[in-house]
């Protein structure tokens, strides 16, 4: 028979909201965290406009050399963590190190660190042969991510399987997704799993200003980011980290741990059709879809809500509709829809984590955010994208899905646990 | 459960273009590392590198392709064209879903990277490619070779350094297992520019002894870190079922697998790479003593060395099993160095050779049985190494095919 995985603890680092419980408080009161970039002076960039979280890694409890050496993508990682760990309730001295693992998603990894430092070794980019001598000692660490799930196990003492995935803005979803297949064929009893990026730097401004894939509406930065309404024109950049304590169902029975939600399904496929298009009917997000509700035994009907990719492009928002009503049918008018991207931004490969925790919190306070900024819907996008007012109700079953560069599309099921013992 | 077969290989390396001269060259020792010629190290204080000679990406790829790939993505996308090809494969004509990809990654396409970020910090944003938003970041790889093979099954990416490449084949694994047909999996790195190789030399592991000869001696006296390489390997996996239907040869067979984490430095608990043979090795239903040949990780810095002949001395006993580092040839490939590893091990039951490790005189302290000369025997199973820069280890046990299906006998 094979192996249950539950959701037992949740940390998050936002937009606008550090920890879990301000981070449900903005977006249930749907709130949005978008603003002018205050990081460093954005005005000779297209798009002026992110999601910044307000974070002070020394206020969070990260020691000076644990601040110098991490590149921000880790810190925000080991801090939603180390939430993760204590709303978990479990206790680090009484689990086994060799059973318990880490996986953490990231879309570009340590890339802010690397851009700082690159400047300083190419002296403000004039130099081809940059200059070893002004490299920083953990300069390796930013180069190879996996620095940053290395930071999170030596936070908690896993010694298990532990490792960085990296698939673009699915990334979030997938790393979750990961964990669950190490416990189910027993590699793992627990995993901490998640995803963070940094990426609002010079950089990665410009690489999506060159594609114009992120909004250049300026003037409105709290308004910026609209999923689903006809007015809506790119993305808004974001940050931050979800981390979530996954347990083996009997592991966490037995020592009476609280649990959100069980991940009953996960998949994933590729659209191999461009490294940035997506195909209009949205065939192989649809077919993702399918597999997760196929695994998790459940047809459309099942499903209450579902937190939608929702990045604000028009291509996007199109796709994803047109996944839905394939994958859903009917069911698809029914459903709940929204996203989050709305209110915090497109934090890239940690999104995808942020709104799994937006999902199993919605399961657990019945209650599921809204999709700020839709006033008037793309007529193309026809569904029930729960505009403006977050919406009560019971969600015993939800879905999530991603969509990403290189093509890939991810999906997951998340459900209400038969049994709680909180 | 079913199991997971090796039916194609894509080998891309220093010492070779393709499985044949790879081996050619292996078995020969001919050892590839040199001074680096991709830009001029005269002014670092490490100056080799195991580099690909004669690739010529016009020769393998379409014109179109080339102004939005690093050079490790060419390689990668060559790899990825030989290893289905290897195994008979059109993959024009796949039913949908049946094939996916994951690769292992470390840096992405950072030369790449280096001329945007150049770009912006010297002229301005305007001048930052459209390509850059994807031709960098670690999942370029896995996304173009599944553009261009018309993949759409499961993919994925990992990042465990060093450990990559086993932990990638090994998720592409976990899909053959749960029913996807095909798979393609491995890890192609290497992407040398003067930023990637100064973020290189503050992991206080590259040697700087000028000698290419000498720069990379694993359980040798003179050891003194490693030697930085490129390329690497990719494989088409299938389920044994599956290749015999089809009539596909059979390299081996994967297994075995574990990953596990050391803990951090100072902490005063072990390191765990021994546990991860351990559950390699049960997942395999085999003893230590039917291990036929191990691959070791061969760190080249004394310390890992000596971590990793200890862990030996325990599993096998003192010089109990032949222990050889083939890629003391090639330096370490990143993401693609245990994958390549992985192609030396399959084509070393196919050949009944083991390589050697070129350069090598071992030193006594490790009591290793380390093979410094290419060796005659039957390899039957395989034991293949890695560990990943801050804590990443991974084991796979692969064995040879049984029956007439397989790539046997000598060639």
């Amino acid at each position: 028979m094979s192996r249950r995985v539950v959701i037992t603890g949740i940390g998050v680092v936002a937009p606008g909201a550090t920890g879990v419980k301000a981070f449900w408080e903005l977006l249930t009161a749907g709130r949005t965290a978008t603003r002018r970039i205050s990081f460093f002076d954005p005005a000779p960039f297209r798009s002026q406009v992110a999601a910044e979280c307000d974070f002070d890694p020394l206020a969070e409890g990260l020691s000076p050399q644990q601040a110098r050496r991490m590149d921000r993508s880790a810190q925000l990682a080991v801090v939603s963590a180390r939430e993760c760990l204590r709303d978990s309730g479990l206790d680090l001295e009484s689990f086994d190190p060799s059973r318990t693992g880490v996986v953490v998603g990231s879309a570009v990894g340590c890339t802010t660190g690397l851009e700082e430092e690159y400047v300083v070794v190419s002296d403000g980019g004039r130099r081809w042969l940059v200059d070893d001598e002004y490299a920083v000692p953990h300069l390796f660490g930013y180069l190879v991510p996996s620095s940053i799930p290395s930071e999170v196990a030596w936070e908690i003492g896993a010694e298990g399987p532990v490792s960085l995935v990296s698939t673009g803005c699915t990334s979030g979803l997938d790393s979750v997704g990961r964990a669950v297949e190490l416990l189910r064929e027993g590699s793992a009893d627990i995993m901490v799993a998640g995803a963070t990026d940094a990426p609002i730097s010079p950089i990665t401004l410009a690489c999506f200003d060159a594609i114009r894939a992120t909004t250049p509406r300026n003037d409105e930065p709290a308004t910026a980011s609209r999923p689903f309404d006809a007015s809506r024109n790119g993305f808004v950049l974001g940050e931050g980290s979800a981390m979530f304590v996954l347990e083996e169902y009997e592991h966490a029975r037995r020592r009476g741990a609280h649990m959100y939600a069980e991940v009953t399904g996960f998949a994933s496929r590729s659209n191999a059709f461009h490294m940035t298009g997506l195909r209009p009917d949205g065939t192989e997000m649809a077919e993702a879809i399918v597999t997760a509700m196929d695994q998790s035994r459940i047809t459309p009907a099942d499903i209450d809500y579902v937190n939608a990719h929702g990045s604000g492009t028009l291509q996007n928002d199109r796709h994803e509709t047109a996944a839905f009503k394939r994958s859903l049918g009917e069911d698809a008018y029914r459903v709940p829809v929204s996203g989050i991207k709305s209110m915090i931004g497109h934090s890239l490969g940690a999104i995808g984590s942020l709104e799994i925790a937006a999902c199993a919190l919605a399961v657990e306070h019945d209650v599921v955010p809204p999709t700020a900024n839709l006033h008037q819907p793309d007529p193309v996008c026809d569904l029930d994208y729960v505009p403006l007012t977050a919406r009560e109700g019971r969600f015993d079953t939800v879905l999530t899905v991603g969509s990403g560069f290189g093509g890939f599309q991810s999906a997951m099921v998340l459900r209400r646990p038969e049994r709680s013992a909180r | 459960m079913t199991s997971t077969v090796i039916t194609g290989m894509g080998v891309l390396a220093p010492t070779g273009l393709g499985a044949a001269e790879h081996w050619r060259n292996t078995v020969a020792a001919h050892c590839r590392i040199g001074r680096i010629s991709r830009f001029e190290p005269d002014g670092y204080p490490c100056r080799n590198a195991g580099q690909i000679e004669g690739f010529v990406p016009e020769e393998h790829l379409p014109s179109r392709l080339l102004p939005q790939t690093d050079h490790m993505t060419r390689l990668a996308l060559t790899a990825a064209d030989w290893a289905v090809k290897d195994a008979g494969l059109d993959t024009g004509d796949l039913p949908e879903y049946a094939m996916g990809v994951v690769t292992a990654s470390s840096a992405g396409g950072f030369e790449f990277g280096q001329r945007e970020l150049q770009a912006l910090w010297s002229k301005g944003p305007a001048h930052v490619s459209v390509y850059q938003s994807f031709a960098w970041f670690y999942a370029v790889n896995s996304g173009q070779i599944s553009i261009r093979h018309g993949l759409r099954g499961p993919s994925g990416v990992l990042v465990t350094e060093q450990a990559g490449g086993l932990d990638a084949i090994a998720q592409a694994k976990r899909h053959v297992t749960d029913g996807i047909p095909l798979m393609l999996g491995g890890g192609v790195d290497g992407s040398p520019c003067p930023w990637g190789w100064v973020a290189q030399l503050t992991s206080g592991r590259i040697s700087s002894t000028e000698a290419p000869e000498r720069a990379y001696l694993p359980f040798d006296a003179d050891a003194d870190g490693h030697v930085p390489g490129e390329g690497g390997a990719l494989f088409v996996m299938e389920s044994a079922q599956s290749a015999r239907a089809r009539g596909a040869s059979v390299y081996g067979e994967i297994a075995g697998y574990a990953a596990t984490f050391d803990p951090p430095p100072g902490s005063g608990r072990p390191p765990t790479l021994g546990r991860a043979v351990e559950l390699a090795l049960e997942q395999a239903k085999l003893s230590a003593a039917e291990v036929d040949v191990v691959f070791a990780d061969g760190a080249g810095t004394p310390e890992l060395d000596r971590r990793e002949s200890a862990m030996l001395r325990d599993l096998f006993g003192p010089y109990g099993v032949p222990v050889t580092v083939p890629k003391s040839l090639t330096g370490r490939l990143g993401a693609g160095g245990a994958a390549l590893d992985l192609a030396t091990a399959l084509l070393a039951m196919r050949h009944g050779t083991i390589p050697p490790t070129a350069n090598v005189r071992p030193a006594p302290e490790h009591e290793l049985d380390l093979v410094v000369r290419p060796r005659k025997t039957a390899v039957s199973t395989a034991l293949v190494l890695a560990r990943g820069h801050g804590g990443f280890n991974a084991a796979m046990v692969i064995r040879k095919p049984a029956g007439p299906e397989g790539k046997g006998g000598p060639c």
